[in-house]
């Protein structure tokens, strides 16, 4: 296992560790105001400072961590659970109009970036985390569709998947017990790669009111109500922004790692 | 050359009538009649008939799609709900705003990443490299906006190199524009940078494996030169993908990002359109949005086949 | 005096000894062949002349191009050397060139790197030389873009690139080994010509003993990174000193003897089969549309009979070799096995009655599985796969019947050679006792001492199985010793159709002639002398 690995795999978990204990135990309720106290810098009592409300900044972001995670998490399964179907049927039916179609629908989908997506549906149904969720849940469809068909289709050429057509064997069975085992490291690496974006997904839609919205706490949030107050009180946004680039650097680390981690096994085999 | 680009432009046109008509229609099952949210709870029921009538509203959906479509051909996009003025006007206005900094974060993330990639892809594995590599690694984690917040704190605040925020407009020249979009258009740019500089990276250390390059480097070209006569236009390819993507990127990181620098571009406006149910706005600003996209990504395919001749001569 | 000596090369590449204290010469106009199986380190010695070797390389020992030792020359002197001073070709000449440039501007740019012309009288240049090479200006020109060409012509391009400042030593590592043969032969003569003509040295690097006993002036035997034997080419031919040369020579020529066939009973029936691509237009000289493959094809398999299909790339066997499997419709006549027709349905019936060995021993198995479910696949089309100890016998006396221990079904693939995977491919088509297998280049990616095993395999095989199969290959000594029967396809047609000795003793069709004479041929060599 390599350094980058250990190092995103730590921090991830650290993260993921945070928002499971706020389920038991924060130091403070995030959602308690306590006006005399606002605006602390960081000290032995806050940890890490309090915000204009005096809500104690360190229980936010322990909190702030379970949107975050559960937002990204939730759309990545979105992504995952239809993409990679899709992805399968299309290389199974290369240049049919299956193929085709889905295909065509993927470009269509490339074309509505989440934000956009989010747009129509807050229009619509009006704001919430749910809405962060879908958004950015629909926009991973076509990116697993896209990399599983065609990590699929360079199988599909391979002489140990002819010769399971030769052993008389189905289009989706072949797809289960073949191509998918054998994709299946690149769409995890694929998976915290768009885990990580997804995080920075949710940060923007929640700080431009798209996304989780009051008492739901989130990272996004906080550095929005920062914002007016970065000239006298930085901390308020440089706690959750750190607290944003910590997590998705770890899962990035983590994706190379893994990458590098279960490619070399890939290419012995190959060789 | 020319078949493959009318090809492409089929396939654009397509695009573009599929992606209108799920806008059109999934604005059409919001719930709720815009005449009756425009003029209150109160309002008399001939009242909300006529002005159903004057926005077109009693037609047919097909109808309506037909004119709405037609109409924004012609340049036409309808009347606000709330402002009762052309939207046209009021989204001309921001897209000038938007549009702008989003191209100029792109050419910034261009201008920066290409260096750094053919740099890093050259030096690998030396301390150069590891530089550049450590260097994308935090800036594909920074999101754009928190970003932002912090140059509006050094730059703006601290050293007042550059105002918080606001546009001067265009009419006060051009010079003065570029100069309130250069902090946020480098908050944009960065990040994305980070991400193109890596692309850019694997993408040469890819060529450098290709049996062209060792023939080049058999007929007396060093590393360097086989490196840019031979592999930077190949590696080419996947970048172009990569920076046609991040135009949808840049573009929705724009009108978020315009929120830092109160930049009156097409977030601010969409933004309160939604909270006043100006599905008009909204729906003309989502489909503006999705044609700059497509379009972009139309270009790329014909740099494509500048880059590439072998799409030339396939159909 | 010689143009190249290497003396006591040793090449070491991290802590692996790829090269052992090499020596070898070439003269002005002397044609010397590098020669060996894979990992012999033969196509390392010619980097190492170029000073191509990977970064982690270390080598020792002298290479000398008249006089100078290049092995104390600095990168940036190299570069002024390679292209000017050596050239070189290689194995894959469809990636060898950049397929985003002409070829005009990649030949033009030997010549402009060394600056030794200016630019209008280099492109006059590298008109010249796409001439020489065989590529007249009508049909060739410079603006053409690599993949508008075929493999051959591309390999001209590549020699035309290599040639451009007439280099005293050209170096050619395996220039005609992913050629068809009649294309092959052009390109060994065209080499064979400006040797003499530029009075050059050429070191080719081959696995091929025919290509080099037809070719070289000399001849340098390599095993394990060593020498193992060197000498002209006629007295090493007359006289082979060391026992791994005659090996290799008696595996080359291998022979093997097959069972008389049983009386013809029909098995496998062709009739009028026809297989038309929709394809996207590949170049612009392609004709868009629908490209004929197969064009109504019809031969009889009989039971027990081995039939050979050869012909070049390009010329439809594999095509042929898809449908027959049912991997592809045919657009028009049928094929039927034992009477039943084949389609690309699923067909359990067709499915354990017919199996397939292919080519590449490293694609053809899930690299996730282990070698018991690998050969067990085909236990899905029985109606009552065998289950516990059954299976495992069965997989078991599978493996030994093709040479391997029944350990070795709890192995994974990557742990076995180039070798044994073909017998693990084999064990597969076997372990249902199809009534015919399907061997599609079977023995093409190996080298000639496993090969020559493979085919005893066969033979044995066949003598206790009673084997029927068709073996695709474009190999024609092969398939010579390995079938009773022979067709010939050339561009989507079998132009010739006999018992195999028949069609290559006195070939009718012009073609087959053609692409008998094209192959090179070891000459008869008396093993028994030495």
């Amino acid at each position: 296992m390599s350094r980058n690995l250990l190092l995103g795999a730590l921090l991830s978990s650290l993260v993921v560790l945070a928002a499971l204990v706020s389920f038991i135990w924060t130091p403070f309720d995030h959602t308690a105001m306590d006006i005399p106290s606002k605006l602390q810098r960081p000290n032995s009592i806050h940890w890490l400072g309090t915000d204009h409300f005096g809500r104690d900044i360190f229980s936010m972001i322990m909190v702030g961590a379970r949107t975050s995670i559960a937002v990204a998490l939730v759309a990545v399964g979105i992504g995952m659970g239809l993409g990679i179907p899709l992805g399968l049927t299309a290389a199974a039916k290369k240049g049919s109009w299956l193929d085709e179609l889905i295909m065509r629908a993927n470009d269509l989908v490339f074309a509505f970036p989440s934000l956009v997506i989010a747009i129509l549906i807050t229009a619509i149904f009006g704001a919430g985390a749910i809405n962060a969720i879908i958004a950015i849940g629909i926009f991973n469809i076509p990116v697993f569709a896209r990399i599983t068909r065609g990590a699929a289709l360079s199988l599909w050429e391979r002489e140990f998947i002819l010769a399971a057509r030769v052993a008389g064997k189905g289009a989706a069975r072949i797809s289960a017990e073949h191509i998918l085992p054998n994709v299946a490291n690149l769409l995890i690496v694929q998976g915290t790669i768009q885990f990580s974006l997804g995080i920075l997904a949710e940060a923007g839609l929640s700080y431009v009111g798209l996304g989780a919205q009051p008492p739901t706490p989130s990272w996004g949030r906080m550095l929005a109500d920062a914002q007016t107050m970065v000239s006298f009180a930085p901390h308020l946004a440089l706690i959750p922004g750190t607290a944003i680039v910590v997590t998705v650097l770890g899962l990035n680390l983590m994706g190379d790692g893994l990458r590098d981690w279960l490619d070399p096994k890939l290419r012995v085999s190959r060789q | 050359m020319l078949r493959y680009a009318l090809k492409r432009g089929l396939s654009l046109a397509v695009s573009l009538v599929v992606a209108s008509l799920v806008i059109f229609f999934v604005i059409e099952v919001a719930p709720g009649d815009p005449a009756s949210f425009m003029l209150g709870l109160n309002a008399e029921p001939d009242t909300v008939a006529a002005l159903r009538s004057e926005l077109g509203l009693d037609q047919s959906k097909l109808a309506r799609y037909l004119s709405w479509v037609s109409g924004m051909v012609t340049g036409d996009f309808g009347m606000s709900y709330t402002y009762r003025t052309p939207v046209a006007g009021m989204i001309s206005d921001r897209l000038w705003v938007s549009l702008p900094l989003a191209l100029y974060a792109l050419a910034l993330s261009t201008l920066i990443a290409f260096p750094a990639g053919i740099y890093a892809a050259a030096r690998r594995g030396k301390p150069g490299d590891m530089a550049v590599m450590g260097a994308t690694q935090l800036g594909v984690a920074v999101p754009n906006f928190w970003f932002a917040m912090i140059l509006v704190l050094i730059f703006a605040i601290n050293l007042r190199w550059f105002g918080a925020g606001g546009f001067a407009g265009w009419d006060k020249g051009f010079d003065t524009a570029m100069h309130s979009l250069t902090l946020p258009a480098i908050a944009l740019a960065l990040p994305q940078a980070a991400i193109l500089a890596r692309v850019m990276r694997s993408a040469l250390l890819d060529i450098l494996g290709e049996d062209f390059m060792r023939t080049a480097r058999a007929k007396g070209l060093s590393r360097r030169q086989a490196l840019w006569r031979h592999g930077l236009r190949n590696a080419l390819i996947p970048v172009l993908t990569i920076i046609g993507l991040q135009f949808s990127f840049l573009l929705a990181g724009a009108i978020i990002i315009e929120q830092v620098f109160f930049l009156p571009g097409l977030g601010r406006l969409v933004f309160q359109a939604i909270s006043s149910r100006d599905l008009i706005v909204v729906e003309s600003v989502v489909m503006i949005l999705v044609f700059a996209v497509i379009t972009v990504n139309f270009l790329v395919d014909l740099a494509y086949a500048l880059v590439d001749p072998r799409l030339r001569s396939r159909t | 005096m010689s143009l190249l000596q290497i003396s006591n090369l040793c090449l070491w590449i991290g802590s692996h000894e790829i090269l052992k204290d090499i020596n070898l010469e070439v003269a002005p106009g002397e044609i010397v062949a590098v020669t060996g199986e894979s990992g012999s380190g033969k196509s390392m010695s010619a980097f190492s002349v170029m000073g191509l070797l990977p970064d982690s390389a270390v080598a020792t020992g002298q290479i000398t191009l008249e006089g100078q030792d290049l092995l104390t020359l600095t990168e940036t002197q190299m570069c002024g050397l390679r292209g000017r001073d050596i050239g070189m070709v290689f194995q894959e000449p469809m990636s060898a060139l950049n397929p985003v440039k002409t070829i005009g501007d990649q030949v033009m740019e030997t010549i402009l790197i060394h600056k030794a012309l200016p630019p209008d009288l280099a492109r006059k240049r590298a008109r010249e030389l796409l001439d020489r090479v065989g590529l007249p200006a009508d049909r060739f020109p410079l603006s053409r873009y690599p993949h508008e060409l075929s493999g051959g012509q591309r390999q001209r391009v590549v020699i035309a690139m290599a040639i451009a400042l007439r280099p005293k030593l050209l170096i050619a590592d395996e220039p005609t080994t992913a050629l068809d043969v009649t294309t092959q032969a052009q390109i060994l003569a065209l080499l064979r010509d400006l040797v003499q003509e530029y009075d050059m040295g050429l070191m080719i690097i081959t696995h091929d003993l025919a290509v080099v006993a037809d070719l070289a002036d000399r001849i340098v035997v390599m095993r394990h990174g060593v020498v193992v034997e060197a000498g002209s080419t006629q007295g090493l031919l007359a006289n082979m000193q060391h026992p791994y040369t005659r090996m290799l020579f008696a595996a080359s020529n291998h022979q093997v003897t097959l069972p008389s066939a049983p009386p013809a009973s029909p098995l496998l029936e062709v009739k009028g089969a026809v297989r038309d691509y929709a394809l996207p237009r590949k170049s612009l000289f392609a004709r868009p549309g629908h490209f004929r493959a197969v064009k109504q094809v019809s031969f009889t398999l009989n039971r027990g009979e081995r039939l050979g299909l050869v012909g070049e790339s390009g010329c439809g066997k594999s095509t042929l070799t898809r449908a027959i499997l049912g991997l592809e419709p045919l657009q028009g006549g049928n094929i039927t096995l034992d009477g039943i027709p084949i389609t690309t349905e699923p067909n359990p019936e067709i499915r354990r009655r017919m199996q397939v060995v292919f080519q590449d021993p490293f694609g053809s198995f899930n690299p996730r599985h282990r070698v018991d479910r690998l050969v067990s696949e085909p236990f899905h089309t029985l109606p009552n796969p065998p289950r516990g100890r059954d299976r495992t016998e069965l997989i078991a006396e599978t493996l030994r019947a093709v040479g391997l221990r029944p350990e070795d079904a709890q192995k994974y693939i990557h742990q076995f050679s180039g070798g044994q995977r073909q017998r693990i491919a084999i064990a597969r088509a076997l372990i249902t006792r199809p009534e015919l297998i399907l061997f599609d280049e079977a023995v093409s990616a190996l080298d000639v001492s496993v090969r020559a095993q493979i085919l005893d395999l066969l033979a044995e095989l066949c003598e206790a199985y009673q084997l029927t199969y068709l073996f695709i290959s474009h190999d024609l000594s092969v398939v010579r010793t390995i079938t009773d029967r022979c067709l010939v396809m050339q561009k989507g047609e079998i132009v010739e159709a006999g018992p195999t000795e028949q069609i290559f003793g006195t070939p009718q069709h012009p073609y087959t002639r053609s692409l008998i004479s094209a192959a090179p041929v070891l000459p008869e060599i008396d093993l028994g002398a030495a």
